[in-house]
């Protein structure tokens, strides 16, 4: 059960080899990377700056993974997250999830992921081809899709 | 003395406390500044009042809190609704919705 949060590249496959080490437990591996797309409203995408709050960003990717530990029978999981500047195809994120049948392996996976894009601290900056850009917009179907796993919002407005 | 109010005495209303307040994104680049401490008066005993309480502070901070609905908020690292209590609070964030992932 791992969570980190880094400026540096990650390679996926020397993560996974890690997070199972010697174990013959799993029978279910799921890898989920997250890249920086090439293109955003029809521009070239030219850079990424992905803003965080340290200390929250680690608190809030643990109770994430926490509440997928207590939905789920995973053996191992481990979320990465990287900030700072990024270019097209540089890795964003990484979720892996380990354990003994694919069906808990997939939905914590696709849980986690859902839940890190609605309550992890990240903000994404675009700078673009014609000059344009700015701060991200966070998507509505981000949160509809936080809605299947039945969970409250608890990340209200500030206004009543 | 001056009869200028342009400098905040560095003390507490009566009640009242010290907080950590951290600005993120837009927020912070609104606001001018990533953090800062501030005394807030005892008046001031939710979220939603800090903001109303911070809209007062300069034009700086009306601009970030202009339309507060899409601020959300943190207190000690936790994300909270806009009528949380802010007693015993440490540090407060506000930030846009979040677009990480």
């Amino acid at each position: 059960m791992t969570v980190r949060v880094q400026a540096e590249d990650f390679d996926s496959a020397a993560e996974v080899r890690r997070l199972n080490g010697t174990s013959t437990d799993a029978g279910a591996i799921v890898t989920f990377t997250g890249t920086v797309r090439g293109e955003s409203h029809g521009q070239r995408l030219i850079l990424m700056e992905l803003e965080h709050y340290p200390g929250m960003t680690e608190a809030e990717l643990a109770r994430i993974e926490q509440e997928a530990r207590s939905r789920w029978p995973l053996t191992a999981s481990l979320i990465i997250h990287r900030y700072g500047r990024l270019l097209p195809g540089d890795n964003i994120v990484l979720v892996v999830t380990v354990s003994r049948h694919r069906q808990a392996a997939f939905a914590a996976a696709e849980f986690l992921m859902d839940y890190l894009k609605t309550r992890a601290p990240f903000w994404k900056k675009e700078t673009l081809s014609d000059g344009t850009g700015g701060w991200v917009d966070a998507r509505e179907t981000d949160d509809t899709a936080l809605e299947r796993w039945a969970m409250p919002d608890v990340t209200a407005a500030t206004a009543p | 003395m001056s009869s200028s109010p342009a400098v905040t005495p560095d003390r507490s209303a009566p009640g009242g406390q010290r907080i950590r307040v951290l600005y993120f994104a837009w927020v912070r680049e609104r606001v001018g500044r990533a953090e800062e401490v501030l005394d807030v008066p005892s008046s001031v005993t939710s979220v939603a009042d800090l903001v109303g309480w911070l809209r007062q502070r300069g034009p700086e901070y009306a601009d970030a809190f202009e339309r507060p609905e899409i601020v959300r908020a943190a207190i000690d690292q936790t994300h909270v609704r806009p009528a949380a209590a802010i007693a015993g609070a440490r540090e407060v964030a506000f930030f846009p919705p979040v677009t990480g992932g």
